[in-house]
């Protein structure tokens, strides 16, 4: 992983490097996006007294949490023109493990854990190699994928939840608060997208997931070994799908086997609000956070306003499309 | 090369993935001879066969134990298979099919959806297989007889003791599974009835649902709980819905300042039931269910009456009765 976080190198041509124009560009999508926000947020903050309220935020926050770390992953493999459906069932199978590694075989909390989440990048890591060695579409290898997990998860459980309740200090890591007043799963959110936010937009690994997608072609000519790290992208991918399962099972203090299916069309709808480009070559991590955000604060609003559950979803629809929209009319004048 | 090499790996993936296949299709088509060749042979074991709303979920794992035991103790033999998802009506359909397909004694049948099944309900009659409906009725005069739990009744229950334990008035919340199968729409409306007939101080301020999925049932209660401070208690409409609500009521701190009641069990329902958390639950009878499932379904292979509705029966379970032999049995974790 060391070699990821080193300071790009001018190695690839101007054409790979700024894909998509000016810089300031690329972060208008984001801009629009918060200005989104914001918008979801006045609009509900007036509707309802109840809605501006910091228990309510915590709530929010921490409805983003999960799908939010799932998104954090997605975003670099769809930056690659890429897609992961595998994240949400993926994610349930990681919790599952975890809750082998700690309830079924006993082990210590640090190891429970780190196994939940190399479970991930395992899963990502025969994704990659799947969709880059065996040159199966990631549309088909990570179909599979959801499937081979959702099966695993079943089969490994037992069909049963799992429980941590015999496992000291396993919910803290979700609704600890090590930060008072912030649950340590919204903690785990923001450090996470941190850690990705600098991936993505300061190492090779970030840079080449971009490039790649953009123009796959022109970058693997320019020397780059483009399969190798695409199973780097799907491993990383991987990595917070575990983390998410973690934090998931934290969070209901069981391993949900049944759970997951669903969640990685929300995380993806998550990547696209927040403007990464499902042809790949455009993504940013804030905007990523800002549509986990958006998608968080729509339902909760929503809900706080009593519309029926089948109308929030009419609602949570449009606004994707007016997301992707907006992305479609800003390309137009680019071009 | 690179086109040779990808394509010789390639010809080793169709080759593995063909040798995957045969060697499931030898597993399965293992199942099928002992299945298919006991109904159509018609030899000494009868073969009927369970088509549930799911299997994952610990409800129907309840249900198959008890569909297991009779099978036991009746000598005949029961396969059991469901949807993942109780919105899988297609794949459920399909999976009566099949089982029509393999032409067992008898069926047993839970119908997600209850129009959509009339079809294959008339090609099971056509083919001589008695149905037994359980867990919720089909609307069709094919079943035999219809093995369920009154859930409006069970729900009607939980709001009796809903009224009881917030002292007959104040706000209070239904946090549903499922909207649009008969089950979850009983589960809510069976409670809204009880509430609106026999308490009018006590009012139902929201009812939502959240598709029995803990996280969000969890997320759902508590943005029922912001937007309702002064709420006096809020029932969930299965394991699912009860759990989140649970949660929902820990994260906000809020323990003790409200009365929540559930509906099945579950290891976490038991749990909080125990810690004070929730004053108490409906649980059906699943092993019930499944029992008197293949019961009623050997009696009509038998050529036996049965009674056209069976009552599986549900019961009011809190911290006083959990351990109870009768509520004990019939709770799963």
């Amino acid at each position: 992983m060391s070699t990821t976080t080193t300071p790009v190198t001018d190695t690839l041509p101007e054409s790979v490097t700024s894909p998509r124009g000016p810089r300031y560009r690329q972060g208008l999508q984001q801009i629009l996006a918060f200005a989104g926000l914001v918008a979801i947020f006045a609009f509900f903050s007036i509707a309802s007294p109840y809605f501006l309220d910091w228990a309510n935020m915590k709530g929010i926050l921490l409805a983003s949490a999960v799908t939010g770390i799932m998104a954090l992953g997605a975003t670099f493999v769809i930056a690659t023109g890429g897609i992961d459906l595998s994240v949400g069932t993926g994610m349930t199978l990681c919790s599952v493990m975890t809750g082998v590694f700690l309830t079924n075989m006993g082990l210590p909390l640090v190891v429970g854990v780190l196994g939940g989440i190399a479970t991930g990048a395992l899963l990502g890591l025969v994704n990659g190699v799947n969709v880059s060695f065996l040159g199966i579409p990631p549309f088909i290898a990570t179909l599979a994928m959801m499937m081979v997990a959702q099966g695993l998860s079943l089969v490994i459980s037992g069909t049963k939840p799992i429980y941590f309740s015999d496992v000291d200090g396993f919910t803290q890591i979700a609704l600890g608060e090590l930060v008072p007043g912030l649950p340590n799963a919204v903690l785990i959110f923001f450090l996470a997208a941190v850690v990705a936010g600098v991936l993505l937009s300061k190492s090779l690994l970030g840079r080449y997931a971009l490039s790649i997608g953009s123009n796959e072609e022109a970058t693997a000519i320019s020397g780059i070994d483009v399969r190798r790290w695409k199973v780097l992208v799907y491993t990383v991918a991987g990595v917070f799908t575990g983390l998410a399962g973690v934090v998931m099972a934290s969070r209901l203090n069981s391993a949900q086997p049944g759970l997951g299916l669903g969640y990685e069309l929300e995380a993806i709808a998550a990547v696209v609000i927040g403007g990464t480009s499902l042809r790949g070559g455009k993504g940013t991590v804030l905007g990523t956070v800002i549509g986990a955000l958006i998608m968080a604060t729509l339902t909760n609003g929503l809900r706080i306003m009593s519309i029926p559950q089948e109308w929030q979803k009419v609602a949570v629809g449009i606004v994707i499309l007016l997301a992707v929209f907006t992305d479609i009319l800003r390309r137009g004048k680019d071009a | 090369m690179l086109h040779t090499k990808s394509a010789r790996l390639k010809s080793t993936g169709v080759a593995a993935a063909a040798a995957l296949l045969l060697a499931l299709g030898a597993c399965s088509s293992g199942d099928d001879g002992d299945a298919g060749g006991s109904g159509e042979g018609g030899g000494d074991t009868p073969y009927v066969a369970l088509v549930s709303k799911g299997f994952q979920h610990q409800f129907w794992q309840a249900v198959k134990q008890g569909a297991d035991d009779a099978a036991d103790e009746l000598g005949v033999e029961v396969t059991f298979e469901g949807p993942e998802t109780e919105t899988e009506v297609d794949k459920q359909l399909s999976m009566l099919q099949t089982a029509l397909d393999k032409n067992p004694d008898a069926i047993g049948f839970a119908a997600l959806d209850s129009e959509a099944s009339i079809p294959l309900m008339t090609d099971a009659q056509s083919r001589g297989i008695p149905v037994v409906a359980f867990d919720s009725g089909v609307e069709s005069d094919v079943p035999v007889t219809t093995v369920s739990t009154d859930n409006a009744a069970a729900a009607a229950e939980a709001a009796k003791h809903m009224v009881d334990l917030i002292g007959g008035s104040g706000k209070i919340a239904v946090l549903g599974h499922d909207q649009t199968s008969q089950t979850g729409q009983q589960r809510v409306t069976g409670f809204v009835d009880y509430i609106e007939q026999n308490a009018p101080d006590v009012e139902i301020v929201d009812t939502q649902y959240a598709g029995g999925d803990q996280l969000k049932s969890a997320d759902a209660a508590k943005s029922i709980l912001q937007a309702h401070p002064d709420l006096k208690g809020i029932y969930g409409t299965n394991e699912g819905a009860a759990t989140g609500v649970v949660k929902a009521v820990q994260e906000q701190d809020m323990a003790g300042e409200l009365t929540v009641i559930g509906f099945d069990s579950g290891k976490a329902q038991i749990d909080a039931i125990n810690d004070g958390l929730m004053a108490g639950a409906i649980t059906q009878n699943p092993v019930g269910i499944g029992y008197e499932t293949v019961k009623a379904a050997v009696a009509a292979i038998d050529g036996e009456d049965v009674e056209p509705v069976i009552d599986s029966g549900f019961y009011w379970y809190d911290a006083d009765n959990i351990d109870d032999p009768e509520i004990a049995a019939v709770l799963y974790e």
